[in-house]
């Protein structure tokens, strides 16, 4: 039953490919949301049965079929349902479903084969992700985590008469691909090091094992991992494809940009915390690579133009805060934040397709203002959604915000606890200087001169008004999420039960090792009370300053641009990371390949030798073939004096 | 009495003077004329053995290659007789054509 | 004995000759005579069939053929007028006097190679006491051991006479 959950969106795709060019935008839309809603329904059906079972013994396993056997080692393609992945399956077919829906409206404009190619590759996407969380061993995850990628790369370029969408899909499956190569490795250092690749097996193998005090294998196969994970979730120093991949359309973006495929590698370290508990180095690498992307990343989201660029720069923060808490091994604490934050970072990317929409393709903040008037549900759910990322008290960002914080802090990481903090001040800043400059104030230009960065399809279009229902109600349902998703983790401290840290606590500690701190984290109400306080009083101040400078203001805003403008500009360019990559690494690659392999190895080398032995016959013939005189008596002396010498030969033996 | 050895040199001197024949001549016909020299010397190398194993099998032979000799001679000169209606020529030089 | 050496000196010296006569006609006489002085080696080697065979076939049909080409063709001098004009006179009638030494060293290194391997592959002495073959005897040979190869020789002169007269056609083949 449980490949029914991923097949489900797997035989939409197969529909939509093999007909959906010939149906209608409302078939195909329809063949994509039934197989998600479906699968949707299966997922809660399998974890309603799973919550069913005793609390020790909640794991299902279904083997699909036995993929490699190779001596000692086998694996087989196999589907695993635990807590952990129930709450993965239920985040992806559930906000995955909402999104599909949205789709239905915001895709309408397109032609009928672009829209079933459009929810075809979605549901391709649903499928894969879907086999990446339900995966039980380390090569059923590596085929979803493969397969999300092409379909990131796919979607990115959705439109790909446009160069930049093109570009985007190509830099973002590139730079995945080099994290891969990483993961690949750990992958392979885990089979030659253990002999498998399931996660139980796994974990029950290093349990017996102790820590690693010095950086030895395991710590190297974690690192390797979480590099592949950098990759994939967006972390320093693999992060440069998601703001690129804003290219594609809006749901894609809040789908696979916000809520699941970038949170693969979260994921993935929530899987093994087996092996992560027992790399202290990894972790603390792990957790200080968080922290600096959180921080900086919020940095760049603070002075970006583009609407979509703000939200993207956001996700890393966000993924930055996950990285931080798996880092300190607060791991409830990650996926907590992963699951509020699925929530209200769709919303926001919802809500900007909404916007965008209503604009008829623009999406420079500076061209937008007002449009609380004209676009009221759309406000009011994207309200929702900046005060829960913001951490503002009751929502649910809140929660899992302050955990992680309290988490780091309590871990005996005040540095670490520090950075994130002023990261969260900047969450609030860049947050609401979206809200304020889209929904409030004047509009600096009339909206009839639509952005040259628009889908091709929407340019003529502009509906300034709220979005219909289909892309209505995924808004408001997203938003009731954002508010009250966090409550099932509801800490102990403010008198809840943190259901879900006891939910996940059976997959969360599997095989982790008994570290000092692990004991430590013992509750500590007192504390806890304290620092959600700070990261209150600090989210109220962020959106102070927002209301100043972006409400009130605004000239003050632009004078502190202009004030610090060397600074500005490093932001606004994003620190210059891609133009360094891009002279440090592409260029000398590209310099290698044309000049060296291309020009020399293959046209000189490789063709040359080829050639060369062509030639080399050639000439070798056209000497041989003056042997051929034509004279008979030539041909007869030779023969005779042929004769005479082998004759002599022989008898000379 | 002859002995088998005096028949066999006498052969090997006829068969390298049909050898020099066929390479220093230049005229079709004495080529091929020398080229029977040969296999007569052929054939009394075979009659020699064969008197020297007491059998007949070498007579035999010696049959076979008169045969042969023959047809051999025969297709030779018609082909002889085709080159010289086609050039006016019996010498091997002149149809040097079939060359590089 | 003497009569090895008196056929012998006669073979070798027509067979000499046949090759440096000039005139093609006086080659093939002197190889009739040649093949006369065989046809006495093969008396003496107890070979009377093959000794008339060879007469009957080789002098009287083979050497007879070539001299109705020779003169159907008028070939009785060495060069033919076509090839006075195309080249002037020849220096003489085999080749020129290098390639002359050539061919004559190339002989006698064969004829001393031939005489080294026949010796070594032979018993070396004298004749046994034989008897004169028969003609019965032969043919006895002939038909039941050798009785395939002489089947297919009477293939083999057939396709040769074909091939003669094909090849020998005056006109291109097609023409009636």
């Amino acid at each position: 039953m449980l490949l029914l959950i991923p097949f489900l969106p797997f035989l939409g795709f197969l529909l939509n490919v093999g007909v959906g060019r010939r149906l209608s935008k409302r078939a195909s839309g329809s063949i994509a949301c039934g197989a998600m809603a479906v699968s949707l329904a299966v997922s809660v059906v399998a974890v309603w049965g799973l919550v069913a079972l005793p609390v020790a013994s909640r794991v299902v396993t279904q083997s699909v079929f036995a993929w490699i056997t190779s001596g000692r080692f086998n694996a087989s393609f196999a589907l695993r349902l635990d807590p952990l992945s129930a709450l993965m399956i239920l985040i992806v077919t559930g906000i995955g479903f909402l999104i599909h829906v949205y789709s239905t409206a915001y895709m309408h404009e397109e032609r009928p084969s672009e829209c079933a190619r459009y929810f075809s590759y979605l549901n391709l996407f649903a499928a894969f992700m879907l086999v990446l969380v339900l995966g039980a061993n380390f090569l059923v995850l590596f085929v979803g985590w493969e397969g999300v990628g092409l379909c990131s790369y796919l979607l990115i370029g959705f439109w790909y008469e446009k160069k930049s969408a093109c570009d985007a899909g190509k830099k973002a499956f590139i730079v995945n691909r080099i994290g891969d190569v990483a993961f690949v490795l750990g992958v392979l250092l885990i089979i030659v090091t253990f002999g498998t690749v399931d996660f139980r097996e796994l974990a029950d193998i290093v349990a017996s094992r102790e820590p690693d005090v010095t950086f030895g294998i395991v710590s190297t196969i974690t690192l390797l991992l979480f590099i592949g994970a950098t990759g994939k979730s967006a972390q320093i120093p693999l992060y440069i494809w998601l703001p690129d991949a804003m290219e594609g359309p809006t749901p894609v973006s809040a789908l696979i940009h916000a809520a699941t495929m970038v949170t693969a590698g979260v994921y993935m370290i929530g899987r093994n915390v087996a092996l992560f508990s027992h790399a202290p180095d990894t972790l603390m690498i792990v957790a200080v690579v968080g922290a600096a992307t959180a921080f900086i990343a919020g940095t760049i989201g603070l002075v970006q133009h583009d609407i979509k660029r703000v939200l993207a720069y956001s996700t890393v923060s966000q993924l930055g805060y996950m990285f931080l808490a798996m880092g300190v091994g607060a791991y409830t604490a990650g996926i907590f934040h992963l699951y509020t934050h699925a929530f209200f970072k769709a919303l926001l990317f919802l809500g900007s397709g909404a916007v965008i929409h209503a604009l008829a393709g623009e999406q420079d903040l500076r061209r937008m203002g007002g449009l609380k008037r004209e676009l009221p549900v759309t406000y009011w759910t994207f309200l929702a959604g900046a005060l829960a990322i913001a951490g503002v008290p009751g929502l649910s960002g809140f929660f899992s915000k302050d955990e992680i914080l309290f988490r780091t802090f309590a871990g005996g990481h005040p540095l670490l606890w520090a950075v994130g903090l002023v990261t969260s001040l900047l969450t609030a800043v860049y947050m609401f200087r979206l809200v304020f400059l889209t929904f409030h104030g004047e509009r600096a230009q009339p909206t009839h001169q639509p952005d040259a960065t628009a889908s091709p399809a929407g340019r003529a279009v502009h509906h300034l008004h709220d979005p219909p229902p289909a892309m209505a109600l995924p808004l408001v349902v997203l938003a009731v999420g954002s508010i009250l998703a966090g409550y099932i983790g509801l800490p102990h401290a403010l008198g809840g039960a943190n259901r879900l840290d006891a939910f996940l606590a059976p997959t969360l500690t599997l095989g982790a090792a008994r570290t000092e701190e692990s004991v430590a984290h013992a509750e500590d109400p007192g504390a806890e009370l304290a620092l959600m306080a700070v990261s209150t009083g600090v989210a109220g101040v962020g959106i102070g300053l927002a209301v100043f400078f972006f409400l009130r203001n605004r000239d003050a805003a632009a004078a502190l641009a202009t004030g610090f403008g060397t600074a500005h500009r490093v932001l606004l360019n994003k620190y210059y990371v891609d133009e360094l990559y891009d002279g440090a690494l592409v260029q000398p690659i590209r310099l290698l390949s044309e000049e060296g392999l291309w020009k020399r190895v293959d046209v000189r080398g490789i063709d040359g030798a080829v050639n060369g032995v062509g030639e080399a016959v050639g000439g070798f013939a056209r000497r041989l073939r003056r042997l051929q005189t034509g004279s008979v008596r030539g041909y007869a002396g030779s023969l005779f004096l042929g004769a005479v010498l082998i004759l002599g030969y022989y008898l000379w033996r | 009495m002859p002995s088998l050895n005096d028949y066999l040199v006498l052969s090997a001197i006829l068969f390298s003077i049909g050898s020099a024949g066929v390479f220093l001549r230049r005229n079709l016909i004495t080529i091929l004329l020398s080229i029977e020299i040969m296999l007569n010397a052929v054939n009394l190398t075979f009659v020699a053995f064969g008197r020297s194993f007491g059998t007949v099998d070498g007579q035999i032979i010696v049959f076979f290659v008169m045969t042969v000799a023959a047809a051999e001679a025969a297709v030779g000169l018609a082909i002889v007789i085709a080159l010289f209606r086609h050039r006016e020529s019996l010498d091997p030089d002149s149809f040097m054509t079939l060359r590089w | 004995m003497t009569l090895f050496y008196v056929f012998g000196a006669v073979a070798v010296t027509a067979s000499l000759l046949v090759i440096a006569q000039r005139n093609p006609i006086h080659s093939v006489l002197l190889l009739i005579a040649s093949f006369g002085a065989l046809s006495g080696l093969y008396v003496t080697l107890d070979a009377p069939f093959v000794a008339v065979i060879q007469i009957i076939v080789y002098a009287g049909a083979i050497m007879v053929l070539f001299l109705f080409v020779v003169m159907l063709l008028n070939a009785s001098q060495e060069t033919t007028e076509e090839d006075l004009e195309r080249r002037g006179a020849p220096g003489s009638p085999a080749a020129t006097p290098g390639l002359k030494v050539f061919g004559a060293l190339l002989a006698l290194a064969l004829v001393v190679e031939l005489v080294w391997a026949l010796t070594r592959a032979s018993v070396g002495g004298d004749f046994g006491e034989g008897s004169v073959s028969s003609v019965a005897a032969i043919g006895r040979t002939l038909f039941t051991d050798y009785a395939f190869p002489f089947e297919v020789t009477s293939v083999l002169i057939l396709v040769a006479m074909v091939g003669a007269v094909v090849l020998a056609r005056r006109g291109t083949p097609g023409d009636a």
